[in-house]
């Protein structure tokens, strides 16, 4: 990624790190994160997502390194955090509080406007169950109460760790169309998630963590245009899918049998020469597209999360 | 300072929380108060410990606060439960990372906090005084008091400064339970931890070894409420307690400022 100005970054860390004891939980993490866009943060469990973010909110101090968020320093939070929402490992709120009262106690803290709570509410979907007691909220709900408490201060940056868990595909779908309409206003969203799917959708770029370490840092496209990419291939008899596999082969070209359709690693320029291999075997083929990797599959061979 | 107020006074004003609190401090002064007045001859004893609390003393000008002095104990439990759950609960329920990333500033939040809890506490004694001072007056005539005395500047004063020792003392009980608030975390743990200090351990400690009531916070505590007593005198229990508290309010403090919020 060519390097970007200081001021146009929302996040930027160098070096970062956290160790608890012996066990290292982020290792000299560097990265950047532009203005105004997504940033899918992904790893497996127990990678340092958790942890990095907590560091980026001052919640926990780092053992080394450095950063800053919105051009100021991650050591002294009070100048970026009015600027910055939320929501770090699951909402947590107080039962015995409605979900008004809730975003009312925060709003106070924080300064906000009150009157905006009830269009956050409405925003998120919890219109009509603002008045509940938060004890009574499904996973769905108190999710959406969340992603309502990082948006009381009209944020420049919005941290969400796993904001679609506990919701159903609708829900995803709106929290999805929702981070992307903010990174049209012009919001940086730094978004994490086990779903690679919804993130290869919205983000802009990628933070990809493994066992603390940064394994790659920068835009999802270049990331997925890295990755080998494959050709798939099915043929009106099954039978001959072993022989296109043993032409391809011989020509260079490995591949394995997923599902009745042959997955060869081969560029999409090379299609035209295993349809012609294909063709003078006798072999007629049904489908033959070349395609990339998805991140989901981009994700297991990278992290190894798979094995 | 005055948003972290707001916040947290909007937690502590809720209706379960707010006057349920104040039914049991309502119940409490008014229980300590009629026991006073309605055991005034009984050989059992009218107050604390089985004290005696004779007619005499209760014509006295000061006699009209006594009831209200002798229900500090309580008051101050209610406040250590209080000031405790209050604190700790940020940990249990995770919303202390809610509340730092709205205010990052963690001495004002904790300060913050501490100043709604102490107007919690400052109604629950004004409430607990009115209780007290109202049936005293209510139950002088069925005990044979004479209140001639009560209607004196010296009563006036006397009840003034019960006033000002009751609510020292019951801050001082609220303060020990946001200590161990934030030291333990847990709410179940600090109050359980903190009561049987006060109600159970200190009072094995006194009743075994001389004169160490007057280095138990508990003890000393319900000195300052009462003005100075066998215990000690009111400026030892002041000076003591103070030293405990400035200690406990440091190690705490230090501690919330650095430790990481990782629940």
């Amino acid at each position: 990624m060519p390097p970007v100005a200081t001021s146009e970054l929302a996040i930027s860390v160098s070096d970062l790190s956290k160790r608890y004891g012996e066990r290292v939980a982020v290792s000299h993490a560097n990265f950047d994160v532009p203005m105004g866009t997504v940033c899918g943060f992904v790893g497996p469990n127990g990678s340092g997502k958790t942890t990095t973010m907590r560091m980026l909110l001052g919640l926990i101090s780092p053992s080394g390194g450095s950063g800053t968020v919105l051009g100021q320093p991650i050591s002294d939070p009070a100048k970026y955090l009015d600027r910055v929402g939320a929501m770090i490992e699951g909402p947590a709120f107080y039962p015995a509080l409605s979900g008004a009262e809730n975003l009312r106690v925060l709003a106070t803290l924080g300064g906000h406007p009150l009157d905006q709570v009830q269009s956050l509410l409405d925003r998120v979907g919890l219109g009509d169950r603002g008045k509940s007691k938060y004890k009574t909220y499904s996973l769905g709900m108190k999710q959406r109460l969340g992603i309502a408490a990082a948006l009381l201060p009209n944020p420049q940056l919005l941290i969400l760790d796993e904001p679609t868990n506990g919701l159903d595909p609708a829900g995803i779908q709106e929290i999805r169309d929702l981070m992307r309409s903010l990174a049209n206003e012009g919001t940086t969203v730094f978004v994490s998630s086990h779903l690679l799917a919804e993130i290869e959708m919205i983000s802009d770029s990628l933070v990809m963590l493994r066992e603390g370490e940064v394994i790659f840092a920068g835009k999802t496209h270049d990331l997925l245009l890295q990755q080998q990419p494959i050709i798939l291939a099915k043929s009106g008899n099954p039978k001959d899918l072993p022989r296109l596999l043993q032409l391809a082969s011989e020509a260079g070209h490995e591949g394995s049998i997923i599902g009745g359709v042959a997955h060869i690693l081969g560029p999409r320029e090379w299609a035209p020469t295993l349809n012609k291999l294909a063709f003078e075997s006798g072999i007629v083929l049904a489908q033959l597209s070349p395609v990339l990797p998805t991140l989901e599959e981009t994700f297991f061979e990278m992290t190894g999360a798979g094995e | 300072m005055i948003r972290v107020f707001l916040a947290e006074w909007r937690k502590l004003r809720r209706p379960s929380l707010f006057f349920g609190t104040m039914a049991a401090i309502v119940g409490a002064s008014a229980l300590v108060t009629s026991l006073l007045f309605l055991l005034l001859d009984s050989a059992r004893g009218n107050a604390r410990e089985g004290q005696v609390i004779n007619r005499a003393t209760l014509e006295l000008p000061h006699g009209l606060s006594i009831g209200f002095s002798s229900s500090a104990g309580l008051l101050g439990l209610v406040a250590l439960c209080i000031f405790a759950s209050q604190t700790a609960q940020e940990y249990t329920h995770g919303t202390l990372r809610n509340l730092l990333v709205r205010q990052p500033r963690r001495l004002t939040l904790l300060l913050g906090k501490f100043l709604a809890m102490c107007l919690f506490a400052l109604i629950s004694v004004i409430l607990s005084a009115i209780v007290s001072i109202s049936l005293a007056f209510a139950l002088s005539g069925k005990a044979k008091v004479v209140t001639t005395a009560w209607s004196t500047s010296d009563a006036r004063i006397g009840v003034l400064h019960t006033f000002i020792n009751v609510l020292l003392s019951v801050i001082a009980f609220g303060t020990i339970g946001m200590i161990l608030g934030l030291l333990l975390r847990s709410p179940i743990s600090a109050i359980s931890i903190g009561v049987a200090w006060l109600l159970v351990v200190e009072n094995i400690i006194a009743a075994t070894v001389k004169h160490s009531g007057k280095w138990m916070p508990g003890q000393l505590m319900n000195t300052i409420a009462a003005g100075g007593d066998i215990t000690a005198t009111y400026s030892h229990a002041l000076l003591v307690l103070s030293g405990y508290l400035a200690v406990g309010v440091l190690v705490a403090s230090v501690l919330f400022r650095r430790r990481d919020v990782s629940n």
